[in-house]
């Protein structure tokens, strides 16, 4: 009878390691097939690109100890069968890379508004953060903040926009977009859902127009045919320029978002608010919109990262972002050859900004479910 | 009912003076920019008008595969040869990202861990990185090929090297056009058929070798045929002379560089679309499938796809809209498309830029409209019909 109350285990090839390997590994014969060809690519494949990127690879002097200055040093060069990657290009361009063509002197003002969009950026991104209210303050006037510490003017000298490049033109496209596009998108949204004919027709023509049509065509407006458009005198700058093209774009991207939103709201709402004496500004300030935009938050991370790489794009009409730094580089005598070295590098910045953004809005989804949810029960 | 605050709270007449407001305001800033704007025009001795299109362009093009194209031809033709190229390219690609993200999509839901976390991984790096720096990083690869005396050979007859990919071009003889006839009914009754054998098999539940006989109609009957009319097609293949290849047919390096990095980029979204709508399919379709004995593959075939198929085309749509947009990146590698040719050397050359970006921004408008027409018929023909 003991025999019988005995808790017997499960087999050891269903639990543990081993279980998790022959569900998920070996389970029948094409499967293992599979995962043992796959093992063998890995194998076959790894190695080489660690050894390309790491073991081999120069990273400030090359395997004669010398300080890399230029292509010819590098080991690869030197010892065709042997060498790696040469990341000293990227050592010796980092500050390209980072803040184009700036002045050295003026760099700390780079590097404090650098600091201070982390900051800005810290209450959006985390809604627990304790005195978000303050912190929320700065970020309304980090804008106006980072346009005199960049550009200069109240006591810093001015730096031009041409001398801008590499990250700084990447962040501070994808930023102002972003932000300026965000209110221009809630008007057209609402324009589009508007009860006067004329104004949906017009925010609908304009927000179909800008889909249809690639942003490069926007740049090529922004840059050949805005200067055509002004009068004389007023004289634009390139990255304004660009950054009006830029804007445009993602404000119609932005309006259909918020749209998608403003129609999950269930019509009691606007009912409700109605019923309350409420106008239509009023009712969409206080009670739509705040809920339109809070679901979708998650939709607006991601055509922002969709911007955040659109951005390369300013490199076609000639502004030096992260990639054309990378361009330029490639172009220098001293650095030809290097295009792998280079490319790699910049996907990776790439990677890490738009890769951060994914995370984030995917965990934004998780937490605006479970707390629909909390709120349905 | 009226609020003593006067006509101004009057509903309608709010809303007239808004729009009346609205239109107005837009009327004068267009008077404002036209007026700018000739006025521009004038100062900078640039021309208007749409003659400019007649005029000889003056340099070349050097992908042109539909059309043959010298620099003495018209700005309009250097419009033409852009717009092939564009579609070109888009179609092509759409087709390539749609057979790779479906593999791929599937595959990332394969129960093999390893297999499904090697697709993940593909499909982050290639959503994460921007296009443009893919193309210019494929093309980089592309033209550190070896160069034309050393390029590599496949087969004898494909020849790769830095200038593009090398094959024979085929001459079509005149007996061919028989054989594309004979395929273009084959199409058209193997279509029929299978209506045919739908209708039947709801009436009587008798099955058709569809597939089988359409294989024989297109495929068997057509080499029947080309083979009684004496093979009426050869190929010209390429030789080595001087410095390149003389004759045959040539894929440049800017075409296959545009080629992968859409479909490879677009092929990561399409997958995840893929992925979302196979799991939408509740899991009791699945069961039900298995408890009434199919096979795997037609469980997938059959019950899986066509139900994920209203969740995926929606977005998919979006997927092809957005590759044929991003195909205006070819400039950067220097593929002749709507933008580069027309929009980028035309332009430069006429300095005529707001009749160059009309037409430019005009042409995309219409391809992607077309495009959303079509999914939308094909979308409303695969959702749910109740009956």
């Amino acid at each position: 009878m003991n025999e019988m109350n005995e808790v017997r285990k499960p087999p050891v090839a269903t639990t543990g390691i081993i279980g998790w390997l022959r569900i998920n590994l070996f389970f029948n014969w094409t499967n293992s097939l599979i995962t043992l060809f796959v093992i063998y690519c890995l194998y076959q494949f790894i190695p080489w690109i660690l050894d390309w990127t790491i073991f081999s690879a120069d990273f400030k002097y090359n395997y004669l100890g010398e300080q890399i200055t230029n292509q010819e040093m590098c080991s690869r060069n030197l010892d065709p069968e042997n060498g790696g990657a040469c990341w000293a290009v990227i050592y010796v361009r980092f500050y390209q890379f980072i803040y184009g063509f700036y002045p050295r002197v003026e760099v700390w003002r780079v590097n404090l508004a650098y600091v201070m969009l982390a900051f800005a950026l810290l209450p959006l991104l985390y809604a627990k953060l304790p005195y978000r209210k303050y912190f929320l303050y700065f970020t309304y006037i980090f804008p106006v903040i980072a346009y005199f510490l960049l550009n200069g003017g109240l006591g810093f000298t001015e730096v031009s926009t041409n001398k801008w490049g590499g990250l700084l033109v990447t962040l501070v496209l994808g930023c102002t977009g972003i932000a300026l596009a965000f209110p221009i998108g809630i008007m057209l949204a609402l324009g589009r859902r508007s009860k006067l004919p004329v104004i949906s027709m017009m925010c609908t023509l304009f927000i179909e127009f800008i889909r249809g049509v690639p942003l490069i065509t926007l740049l090529f407006f922004g840059m050949v045919m805005l200067p055509l458009f002004l009068p004389e005198g007023i004289d634009m700058d390139g990255l304004v320029r660009v950054l009006v093209a830029v804007t445009l774009f993602q404000s119609a991207y932005m309006a259909e978002v918020i749209r998608g939103g403003l129609q999950a709201i269930p019509p009691g709402q606007y009912e409700a608010a109605k019923s309350l004496g409420m106008s239509y500004w009023r009712m969409n300030l206080l009670i739509i919109l705040p809920q339109a935009i809070r679901i979708s938050i998650p939709p607006i991370v991601n055509t922002s990262i969709g911007l955040f790489k659109d951005t390369t794009l300013v490199i076609i009409v000639g502004i030096l972002d992260l990639l054309g730094i990378g361009r330029g580089t490639l172009a220098d005598t001293n650095w030809l050859g290097l295009s792998y070295e280079i490319y790699f590098f910049v996907s990776l910045v790439f990677f890490i900004f738009t890769f951060g953004m994914s995370r984030y809005s995917l965990y934004l989804e998780k937490k605006l479910k479970t707390g629909i949810n909390m709120g349905a029960d | 009912m009226r609020s003593n605050l006067g006509f101004f709270s009057d509903e309608k007449f709010r809303s007239i003076f808004f729009q009346t407001l609205v239109v107005g305001l837009f009327a004068l800033g267009l008077f404002f920019v036209i007026s700018t704007t000739s006025y521009n025009l004038e100062k900078r001795n640039i021309a208007t008008g749409w003659s400019f299109l007649q005029n000889p362009a003056g340099f070349d093009i050097s992908f042109s595969p539909f059309l043959e194209f010298k620099s003495t031809d018209t700005h309009l033709k250097v419009y033409f040869v852009g717009v092939l190229n564009t579609l070109l390219v888009s179609i092509t690609g759409c087709i390539a990202a749609t057979i790779l993200g479906f593999i791929l999509g599937i595959v990332r839901l394969s129960s093999n861990w390893l297999l499904s976390r090697l697709v993940y991984i593909y499909v982050e790096f290639s959503r994460n990185v921007p296009l443009l720096l893919q193309i210019i990083l494929w093309y980089s690869i592309l033209i550190q090929l070896p160069r034309v005396k050393q390029s590599l050979q496949v087969l004898d007859v494909f020849y790769i090297s830095n200038r593009g990919l090398y094959s024979p071009r085929p001459i079509f003889e005149s007996g061919f056009s028989y054989v594309l006839i004979a395929i273009v009914l084959a199409l058209i009754s193997s279509f029929l058929i299978n209506r045919w054998a739908k209708k039947r098999q709801d009436k009587t539940g008798q099955q058709f070798p569809v597939f089988s006989s359409s294989i024989g109609l297109i495929f068997i009957i057509p080499l029947i045929l080309f083979f009684i009319l004496g093979s009426p097609l050869s190929f010209e293949h390429p030789e080595l002379k001087g410095f390149n290849f003389k004759g045959g047919l040539v894929i440049r390096p800017e075409f296959i560089a545009m080629f992968l990095a859409l479909s490879i980029y677009t092929a990561a979204f399409i997958s995840e679309i893929v992925r979302a709508g196979i799991m939408s399919v509740s899991k009791g379709q699945r069961e039900a499938s298995a408890a009434i004995g199919l096979k795997q593959t037609w469980i997938m075939r059959l019950i899986i796809i066509p139900q994920a198929l209203r969740v995926i085309v929606p977005p998919l749509t979006s997927q092809y809209l957005n590759l044929t947009k991003n195909s205006s990146l070819g400039i950067a590698v220097g593929y002749a498309d709507l933008v580069h040719g027309f929009g980028g050397i035309s332009l430069n050359q006429t300095g005529q830029a707001i009749e160059c970006m009309a037409i430019v921004m005009a042409t995309y408008l219409s391809i992607s409209l077309t495009i959303s027409f079509f999914m939308n018929i094909y979308n409303r023909s695969i959702q749910f019909k109740e009956k």
